[in-house]
């Protein structure tokens, strides 16, 4: 049966947002969309799958998959699409999915395209759209034979509130080649440690001379946790001893391309400018109106950050637990 | 109120860039004929080293294992040159006596040529002075030309090492045996790096100096030796490269706005503007260093000049694609060192000063230079000889006295400071020294150091145009376009004092184009003295802050700008 | 114990901006330079090959000859041998292609341990070192931010977006570095005018039994469709905090726009 299979992560017995959004995209395609769920004890979250457009969802449980390990799923994977000859696979970029899929690829000889923000059919062929030189051009992509195989970049999609569809569960014989299991992992991330990199976070709260001292950096950081992301800091700061230098977003610190980047306190002087200026939007909040911050910035606010920051924080807290 | 820059010079004391080698004999990396500076001087060296060597394989084996290397600070050759340019292809012809033209890494010939005097509307053409006529002379990118003259080395031979600064003169018994390379990855206070590696000691048969205008270890050598009992003078060249949609059809050069030619401001300089092929264009403005005020900054008055119609009528429609900033020594014969060489070394182009001001000339000179002194280290290392038996490499300075560079620039040699007594005096000055082919005047004219000139805080600045990003530049964007990579967290490289009278702040924040200085906070209610500020790493390496009161040492290699072809 | 790194060669940023003075015309050619992720990929190799005190590191890379002067710079940096696969017929390439050439290239040399950087700038996704280690059929590690070698298993820190996780993997394996990995050191003096005399190799497709019809464009599975430009940036919002409710219009910003 032809269609498109979603592999959908789960992370603490919840498929993971990304996964969810990319379901609904494949659902939306016209065809069937089916998900794949692999782990240990994940049964449960199937049931949930079909609300989001899933019309089977297969089962991969067993206890060789409990880790989050990317080999043994593309064992499970490839055994399934050539089993339903899938037309493509979707998958919503992680660290383990993209191990997945690019695995996949060269099992199966698949073309894989990756960092992409959407995909649509024209003329009865798939085809994708990604940024490329630093988001400065959008490239469509299309794959020439075998299943389509794609990565798309976190946060592409939004995952709905959830329908009323329901999916059949099919549970899957798990068979692993031997060398698929030599990784093992002896042990597990538990925490958040102060959140990702800066350069793989969507989201970065930067702090520069604003400020005013390095105790707010701890303001940022709050936000920056309550919005699953990274906190980063301008050059003056960091020459200042305020930020590790592994944190700074510039010409010569890191260049940053999230999806929301939120400059507090920051002027926004080029040398800035160039480390961040093709994150997705651009959040500024600087007492002075006339920072340069705000003149390529999405939303430019204006106001104090020691009194809005805090605010901000709590208001996402709220919104994430309801 | 005026100061000196010269009373504020930081502690600085040349011995500390000399020393014996250090690293055990085996970890010393040998090699035949050094030179230091990958520029068309010390690659003209090379590759005459080079092709002499063809001919007598014999000295080849004397050279040893590597027999010629070139040491570039730069990522590499090109990185850090800068130039208009307009050369005359008469040391090429020579280098390169079987190619054509055509083979040459030159970009076209000069057809037409015109010279302007501006007024802040007008631009008015005159008459080209006869040190100008560019005719049998070719536009070339200086850049492209250091990355050709490279490739050619390599085909014969020579190691060319980039990212790789000649930190230290290496001398034993007042015999110059190599130099000693910088350190990487030590940090902003010297401490020393995860990734710290040390320099090497690098010892040569013979020393040849390319490092160019404001030569680190040429300056040492200099002062060593006692070499240099005239002062230089330097002039600052910012410069730019724009897409234009009309091509340019002649070599422009002018003179006069946005310039002041009263005699109390001493402003001496020009613009040129230069056709690099179809569809760009060259755009610089050079203007000598020992002005007065101190709110003059080059790369304002380029911006400024970019808005005058006659300007913009060449650059409407197009797009600024690079930048950079250099200095060129302008003080000619009458600055030229005493000699040239040394016991185990000799000091070629814009590094000894090589360089004709009325003429815009030096590419040549430099590289004409170099071929001398590769001709005199050869002979010098030839059995029963080395470069540091007594009189070994005097020839070099023989040869350079009898050849068309000496020549030339003692012709021409009151012409600069002819300048210092305001444009109007200064050019008929300089008009009788021309046609009397240097006889005129009688009595060579003086020169003094830039940082003698006293300055003030005048009203240049008031007028700079404010960047609007698309005809008109900030400073650090202009930095960022000049692919200026350098670590924040590198050591700094420049000498300077922290407290100095304000006007000497002020002259240093407005002369530097890349914004390394700023003043910091309000002047100390005594003596109007101010804290400056110092951002290394924003550095080009122009070598400006060592003509007005600082000094520019060696950084660490491979920082700096990367210029692609300027 | 014999460490393969893969490299990629990647264009100098700026060198689009040269004019060739033969053509004079806009050079695109330019140099590459080392891809700045493979370094930390190629100073860890150098390191375990330093710590257990014996070993051969070799550079593994596909791209057109020119790439030598770039594989130059590893051998600068201490690696002992250079491997560069140029083919005009791999030019091209995409994943499928790339990883198929690079892993036969790879089997040739039989190491112990074969270590990747993390991404090649703009354009490479996290994915080649998946494809490569299914290919070699050798056990992953990937995103490793620390890397332990004892009794034949490599030990990792994988850095995930929820943390770190230790992995063990025996080896042969694959071990795809992070930047966190380490600091890449500068090459010494003497590592760079040696490294001209180490060995280069230049292999075709055929050394490798690679077909053309599995390389280049033949070879690849996707390809590149049209260009376009992408939505503009559009205006600013402007929000200036009076009654103190910033904090909320911000909220309904980002939740309009889906971040939050």
């Amino acid at each position: 049966m032809p269609g498109t299979l979603v592999y959908v992560e789960d992370h603490e017995g919840e498929a993971t947002k990304g996964s969810l959004g990319v379901l609904g995209k494949a659902a939306s395609l016209g065809g069937e969309a089916a998900a794949v769920l692999c782990g240990s004890g994940i049964a449960p979250i199937a049931d949930s799958l079909g609300a989001h457009g899933a019309s089977t969802v297969y089962v991969a449980d067993d206890a060789a998959l409990e880790s989050p390990l990317p080999q043994p799923r593309v064992d499970v994977l490839a055994k399934l699409v050539q089993e339903q000859g899938f037309d493509a696979v979707f998958f919503a970029s992680s660290v383990l999915s993209a191990d997945v899929a690019a695995g996949l690829s060269a099992r199966l000889d698949a073309g894989l395209n990756w960092d992409l923000t959407d995909v649509e059919e024209q003329e009865g062929r798939l085809v994708g759209k990604r940024p490329a030189l630093q988001d400065s051009v959008l490239v469509d992509v299309g794959w020439t034979e075998g299943p389509a195989l794609a990565l798309f970049r976190t946060g592409s999609f939004e995952p709905g509130e959830g329908g009323a569809g329901t999916a059949a569960v099919e549970t899957i014989d798990v068979s692993l080649e031997d060398f698929s299991t030599k990784t093992a992992m002896v042990e597990r991330a538990h925490e958040e440690k102060g959140g990702p990199s800066i350069e793989d976070a969507d989201v970065i709260v930067a702090g520069g001379r604003g400020l005013g001292e390095p105790e707010r950096f701890s303001l940022l950081e709050d936000l920056a946790k309550a919005l699953g992301g990274a906190v980063a800091a301008t050059r003056a700061v960091v020459d200042a001893g305020w930020y590790p230098y592994a944190s700074q977003v510039g010409q010569t610190g890191r260049t940053v391309s999230p999806k929301l980047y939120l400059a507090c306190g920051i002027s926004g002087a080029i040398q800035h400018k160039v480390g961040m200026q093709s994150a997705g939007t651009i959040v500024a909040i600087n007492k002075d109106p006339n920072a340069p911050i705000f003149e390529y910035s999405d939303l430019a606010v204006v106001g104090d950050l020691n009194e809005i920051v805090p605010k901000l924080t709590e208001l996402v807290r709220q919104r994430r637990q309801s | 109120m005026t100061a000196r820059p010269a009373d504020f010079a930081p502690p600085f004391d040349a011995v500390q860039f000399v020393t014996e080698p250090t690293d055990p004999p085996d970890e010393r990396i040998e090699v035949g004929a050094l030179v230091v500076g990958a520029g068309p001087g010390g690659l003209a060296a090379a590759i005459r080293l080079g092709q002499l060597l063809e001919q007598r394989p014999e000295l080849r084996e004397r050279l040893g294992e590597i027999p010629i290397a070139v040491l570039e600070k730069g990522k590499a050759p090109g990185a850090h040159l800068l130039s208009g340019a307009v050369v005359n292809p008469r040391a090429f012809r020579q280098l390169f006596p079987e190619l054509v033209a055509a083979d040459l890494p030159l970009i076209a010939p000069v057809e037409h040529e015109g010279v302007y005097f501006l007024t802040r509307k007008r631009a008015q053409r005159i008459p080209a002075p006869p040190t100008m006529w560019n005719h049998g002379n070719y536009v070339a990118s200086l850049g492209e030309m250091g990355r050709w003259l490279a490739e050619r080395a390599e085909e014969l031979g020579v190691m060319i090492v980039p990212e790789t600064a000649a930190e230290k003169l290496l001398v034993t018994g007042g015999r110059v045996v190599g130099v000693r390379t910088g350190d990487k990855g030590r940090g902003k206070h010297a401490e020393k790096l995860a990734n710290y590696e040390p320099g090497s000691d690098v010892t040569a048969r013979v020393t040849i100096l390319a490092e160019g205008t404001q030569g680190h270890l040429t300056g040492i050598a200099l002062q060593k030796f006692g070499l240099a009992s005239k002062p230089q003078v330097w002039a600052l060249g910012v410069k730019e490269v724009w897409e234009v949609p009309r091509p340019l059809y002649r070599v422009i050069h002018t003179m006069g706005w946005p310039l002041r030619g009263a005699r109390r401001y001493r402003e001496f300089g020009g613009s040129f503007i230069y056709p690099l092929g179809e569809s760009r264009v060259a755009i610089g403005m050079v203007v000598g260093l020992d002005y007065t005020d101190a709110t003059l900054s080059v790369h304002d008055l380029l911006q400024e000049l970019k808005g005058h119609p006659f300007v913009r009528a060449i650059l409407e429609g197009g797009k600024r694609i690079a930048w950079g900033a250099k200095t060129i020594p302008e003080g000619g014969f009458l600055s030229l060192p005493d000699s040239l060489s040394f016991s185990g070394g000799m000091i070629v182009g814009d590094g000894a000063g090589l360089v004709n001001v009325p003429a815009l000339k030096g590419i040549h000179y430099a590289m004409r230079s170099g071929m001398l002194a590769a001709e005199t280290a050869l002979d010098a290392i030839r059995p029963g000889q080395t470069a540091w038996t007594p009189g070994a490499l005097t020839g070099y300075d023989q040869a350079l006295r009898e050849s068309y560079v000496w020549k030339d620039l003692e012709r021409v040699r009151n012409m600069r400071p002819a300048f210092k007594h305001g444009f109007v005096r200064g050019a008929v000055l300089a008009g009788a020294a021309v046609t009397s082919l240097g006889h005129l005047p009688p009595r060579d004219l003086k020169l003094e150091p830039d940082a003698s000139v006293s300055v003030f805080i005048g009203d240049r600045g008031a007028t700079y145009p404010a960047p609007d990003g698309q005809l008109s530049f900030d400073k650090l964007s202009s930095v960022y376009l000049s692919g200026n990579k350098t670590r924040d967290d590198a050591p700094s490289h420049i000498a300077v004092r922290r407290q100095v009278r304000r006007e000497v702040a002020e002259a240093w924040v407005h002369m530097c184009p890349a914004q390394v200085y700023e003043v910091a906070g309000d002047a100390s209610p005594a003596g109007n003295v101010v804290e400056v500020e110092v951002t290394a790493s924003n550095c080009v390496q122009c070598g400006a802050i060592s003509a007005k009161g600082g000094r520019l040492l060696a950084a660490e290699g491979g920082s700096g700008p990367e210029y692609q072809s300027m | 114990m014999k460490i393969a790194v893969c490299v990629k060669e990647v264009p100098d940023a700026a060198a689009a901006r040269r004019i060739d003075p033969q053509t004079k015309r806009l050079d695109r050619s330019g140099d590459g330079v080392l891809n700045e992720f493979d370094t930390h990929a190629l100073e860890e190799a150098l390191r375990v090959k330093e710590g257990s005190g014996e070993g051969e590191v070799v550079v593994l890379c596909v791209a057109p000859e020119r790439a030598m002067n770039s594989l130059r710079k590893a051998l600068a940096m201490g690696a002992d041998r250079a491997v560069l696969v140029a083919d005009d017929a791999a030019a091209g390439s995409d994943l499928v292609a790339t990883a198929k050439i690079l892993a036969r290239a790879i089997e040739r040399e039989s190491p112990d341990l074969v270590l990747v950087g993390q991404q090649g700038g703009d354009s490479d996704g996290a994915v080649l070192w998946g494809s490569l280690a299914e290919r070699l059929r050798l056990p992953l590690v990937s995103q490793a931010a620390s890397l332990e070698l004892s009794d034949g298993k490599a030990r990792s820190k994988r850095q995930t977006e929820f943390g770190y996780d230790v992995l063990e993997a025996p080896l042969p394996c694959v071990v795809a570095v992070s930047d966190a990995i380490n600091e890449p050191r500068y090459p010494s003096l003497k590592g760079i005018m040696g490294a001209k005399k180490k060995p280069q190799e230049t292999l075709s497709l055929d050394d490798l039994d690679v077909d053309a019809a599995e390389a280049g464009e033949a070879g690849s599975r996707t390809e590149v469709l049209a260009l376009t430009d992408p939505p503009s940036r559009g205006d600013t919002q402007r929000i200036e905090d009076e009654g103190g409710d910033s904090a909320e219009k911000i909220v309904a910003y980002l939740a309009e726009q889906k971040l939050v």
